[in-house]
């Protein structure tokens, strides 16, 4: 008898503009299992989900659920198929009770009876029970803890007669302690014969809770396979792929003297989460060191606290052989320490204005700039008009919007900002995100560029082709800590993916330097 | 120039995902996510509207608003007593316009600009009550310094706790408000009140040392000076300082200003110190140069027109002059519509019908009409 898959997708394509998200993928899962979607960060992971729960239409391909061909255009399409997913971002509305948010939407009569909403807060409760999730029903949302809101949205799925249930990342934002709960609800759901696929990026859960796993790599599916069939070794190594990345050469330059000294640094992230622990690292001149790991591992903290964005607690950071002052961003300009913000239109530049006053963002204060507070308006235009030119920035004109110029210039005027400042040192922060092969490559060049003319470059991206062609030295952070470093040439995808999957933690590490 | 990839691709997401926002024959109306601003001519639509609606109003009473329109123009601008009793009104409204304008540049919602007014207005007052003997070349300095100083304290009141404790300032300016009249209604019916003024609610009349000079024998007082420096200050200190690129950076993108290493908070409270400050020279003129006495209900509430004429003027320099005229205008040309048999609140409806149509036109801008297909 031909075994009857709960969900088939085939030969699913998704495009954004000219972005292909997902290329012919074609996924399959059973009725009664868990099924881990494995892969890095945009390696299409959740948009092939949110195609599932209607969130998105594909481009081309199709959909069987039970064996019958579907059309899901919407959310709700998805819930009369039975398809619910917790989202990692929660979709609940923080003034309404857990209960509330759970009926949202339903549609009954205008008048419901008597005690009604007590007797659907008590159906919440047992549904609630019988999967081991308990979180008080009738309190409001903005009270319960994060552990507590994902049960609430699971619930949500369940109440609404869900038996495919997609969990986004749904361990990133859990303690270890409400990860194994979760781990029992999805064991009791599967023994319900539900289907339950979570995509996430971590190894460990992989192997912990899965009984499949389907591997996504740029936006295909590599390989599907059953965990009693592998390891977490081979896992890693699928998941970052195994071809060779093509090195550019780079310049040879001596290695100047140490210019960044990271020592035993200690950073919180906003809720008080260690976000740095014990940090330690050099970067010398005429260096570019990339920092490889998965997002949420301290990378995004570790940039803020070296451009003076974020203050550190403990341990000390020595920049160009004087201390870095802590937290201030005057400072960190001051000292010559140049940044490419993780997102340049949320903090790298104001979209609204033009092109002189994003250019002037930081050299305002300067006396070539302004005189006695007050800005020389017509230097300055001239100035940027040269570097405009020097750039090669393509705009019409210097007072229109940046906003409206294309992402590739918008990043080359970012980055005509910071080199303008003679800059010793640069956090490049995924300064390739979103910009096409062209303008990618000229961000490289002004990189190679920087190197050398002898100036140290932190380069912290999720792209490990990126790292890997750029860097001289490779460091990998997993949960706030440096656990591996690799020179150029020594590094392998295979290596790399293993410490950036915290498979090898730091003692393992330093077994590895000693050998 | 096309627009950025990632914005189209939004787009993109938004037409497939997101439901229809709305449908109307073979049209379909849905979010444009690369609007930001709305254009110049939606100002003068919403206006035009804003005088339609009330022109039904204005019906609905058995009047012809076009009648009622061209009788308030005429009234407010067609003579000379006309034009300078605009003026006379269109002073607080520019000084106190500035000052919301400044603190919405850095987005900040100073809706207190009222209590402000008053404030300057009493701690003006204040001193004519308790130093009656000042030299008379000091007065007038003295009072606009103490007018500043007290309008911007009680912006700081607005300001220090939304610096340090996040308290939201639209809440905080707007109870102020009530403070500030409160606080007026005390002194004028308690401690200076007039001991000879047959139990008015006001303080004695100022002597000349203590009044601003006027124009001829119009009401036009040399406030109008005040309003015009200050708003080429203001148009000057936006344009050409380092102090004003950088409110201009943290209206912009905050997130960005930080990255300059701009202190965002030290700002806030600068521009609440101003904003509260340029209120206060408002009130100051008023008491100085209009009713010469502090009195109960000094302000018909220019303070919060003066939030419409900062909107109308989208905080631009010369805008707010053009924009305070014609409030100015409206406020005249309301009381002109008397004698025709309508209530002079008529022009509070116009002005609360601007607000409306400019707030909706603002969210009308946000989408995009297409074809269906």
């Amino acid at each position: 008898m031909l075994e009857t898959y709960s969900v088939e997708m085939q030969r699913i394509v998704k495009q954004f503009g000219s972005v292909v998200a997902n290329d012919q993928v074609d996924f399959k899962a059973k009725p009664g299992e868990i099924h881990a979607l494995l892969g890095e960060n945009g390696a299409g992971k959740s948009t092939m989900m949110c195609m599932l729960s209607g969130v998105y239409r594909p481009t081309s391909g199709e959909i069987y659920i039970r064996g019958e061909k579907a059309k899901i255009r919407s959310p709700k399409d998805a819930m009369k198929l039975g398809i619910g997913m917790v989202f990692q971002n929660f979709r609940l509305v923080q003034t309404l009770t857990a209960a509330e948010n759970i009926i949202l939407g339903e549609k009954t009569s205008f008048w419901r009876g008597p005690g009604w909403m007590k007797n659907k807060q008590e159906e919440i409760a047992a549904i609630a029970a019988r999967f081991g999730l308990t979180f008080p029903v009738d309190r409001p949302i903005w009270q319960l803890s994060v552990g507590e809101q994902q049960r609430v949205e699971i619930v949500k799925t369940l109440y609404r007669g869900a038996d495919l249930i997609i969990l986004d990342e749904p361990t990133s934002v859990l303690t270890p302690d409400e990860a194994e709960q979760l781990f029992a609800t999805l064991n009791q759901m599967k023994a319900e014969n539900k289907t339950v696929i979570i995509t996430t990026h971590k190894l460990k859960e992989v192997m912990a809770i899965s009984d499949s796993i389907s591997i996504m790599r740029k936006g295909r599916l590599t390989h599907t396979m059953e965990k009693s069939t592998t390891n977490e070794r081979e896992l890693a190594r699928l998941m970052v792929g195994k071809e060779v990345v093509v090195q550019k050469p780079l310049a040879s330059c001596p290695k100047g003297k140490p210019l960044l000294i990271v020592e035993q640094l200690d950073a919180y992230a906003d809720h008080g989460r260690k976000a740095l622990d014990q940090m330690e690292f050099q970067v010398h001149e005429g260096e570019i060191v990339g920092v490889a790991g998965v997002a949420g591992n301290g990378q995004s903290e570790l940039a803020e606290v070296l451009t003076g964005l974020r203050p550190w607690r403990k341990g000390s950071i020595t920049f160009n052989g004087k201390p870095l002052k802590n937290a201030s961003v005057r400072g960190a300009i001051e000292a010559r320490i140049a940044h490419v913000p993780e997102n340049r239109m949320r903090s790298g530049l104001a979209g609204s204005l033009g092109i002189v006053d994003n250019l002037l963002f930081k050299s305002y204060r300067m006396s070539e700039r302004s005189r006695f507070g007050f800005l020389r308006s017509r230097a300055n235009r001239s100035w940027s008009q040269s570097l405009v030119e020097q750039f090669d920035v393509k705009t019409p004109g210097l007072d229109i919007p940046v906003r409206q110029l294309s992402g590739g210039n918008q990043q080359k005027l970012l980055f005509a900002r910071e080199v303008e400042l003679d800059p010793l040192f640069m956090v490049a922060v995924h300064p390739t995100q979103g910009l096409d092969v062209g303008a990618t490559e000229g961000v490289h060049r002004l990189l190679t560029e920087m190197r050398e003319q002898g100036k140290g470059i932190l380069l912290l991206s999720e792209d490990l082709d990126e790292v890997m062609q750029l860097s001289d030295r490779i460091l990998v952070i997993y949960s706030g800590r440096i656990v591996g470093e690799m020179a150029r040439g020594e590094a392998t995808r295979e290596q790399l993916g293993l410490y950036m999957a915290g498979v090898r933690d730091a003692e393992d590490a330093e077994e590895e330097k000693v050998v | 120039m096309s627009r950025q990839p990632v914005q189209s691709t939004l787009a993109a997401e938004q037409s497939d995902t997101a439901p229809r926002r709305g449908k109307l024959l073979s049209l379909r109306i849905e979010l444009d996510p690369s609007r930001k601003e709305s254009p110049w001519w939606m100002t003068i639509i919403s206006v035009l509207l804003a005088l339609v609606f009330c022109g039904i109003f204005i019906a609905a009473n058995g009047m012809n608003p076009i009648t009622v329109y061209s009788k308030m123009i005429n009234g407010a601008f067609g003579t000379t007593f006309g034009i300078t009793e605009t003026l006379v009104k269109s002073i607080p409204l520019l000084l106190c316009g500035i000052g919301v304008a400044i603190a919405y540049r850095i987005s900040v919602w100073n809706i207190g600009a009222e209590g402000q007014f008053l404030a300057g207005a009493m701690a003006a007052t204040a001193v004519t009550v308790y130093f009656p003997n000042m030299p008379v070349y000091l007065v007038i300095p003295v009072m606009i310094v103490f007018s500043m100083i007290g309008g911007g304290m009680w912006g700081l009141l607005t300001a220090i706790p939304r610096t340090y404790f996040q308290v939201n300032e639209l809440i905080s300016s707007l109870m102020l408000n009530y403070v500030a009249l409160l606080a007026l209604n005390y002194f004028v019916f308690g401690p200076w009140k007039d001991p000879k003024g047959f139990n008015f609610p006001g303080t004695p009349v100022f002597t000349e040392a203590q009044s601003l000079p006027v124009l001829g024998d119009t009401r036009l007082h040399l406030g109008l000076i005040f309003a015009i420096i200050a708003v080429l200050l203001y148009a000057f200190l936006m344009k050409y300082t380092r102090w004003g690129y950088e409110l201009r950076l943290i209206g912009a993108n905050p997130e960005a200003a930080k990255n300059a290493g701009i202190k965002i908070s030290r700002h806030i409270l600068l521009v609440m110190l101003i904003s509260g400050g340029m209120a206060g020279l408002a009130g100051m003129a008023e008491v100085s140069g209009v009713t010469h006495r502090l009195m109960y209900g000094i302000s018909p509430g220019y303070g919060y027109t003066a939030i419409i004429v900062a909107w109308l003027a989208k905080l631009n320099p010369l805008g707010l002059v053009i924009s305070s005229f014609l409030f100015g205008g409206l406020i005249v040309g309301g009381f002109s519509v008397q004698t025709i048999g309508l209530p002079s609140s008529i022009s509070s409806m116009i002005q609360g019908a601007i607000l409306f149509f400019l707030i909706a036109g603002g969210m009308a801008s946000k989408f995009r009409i297409r074809r269906n297909g």
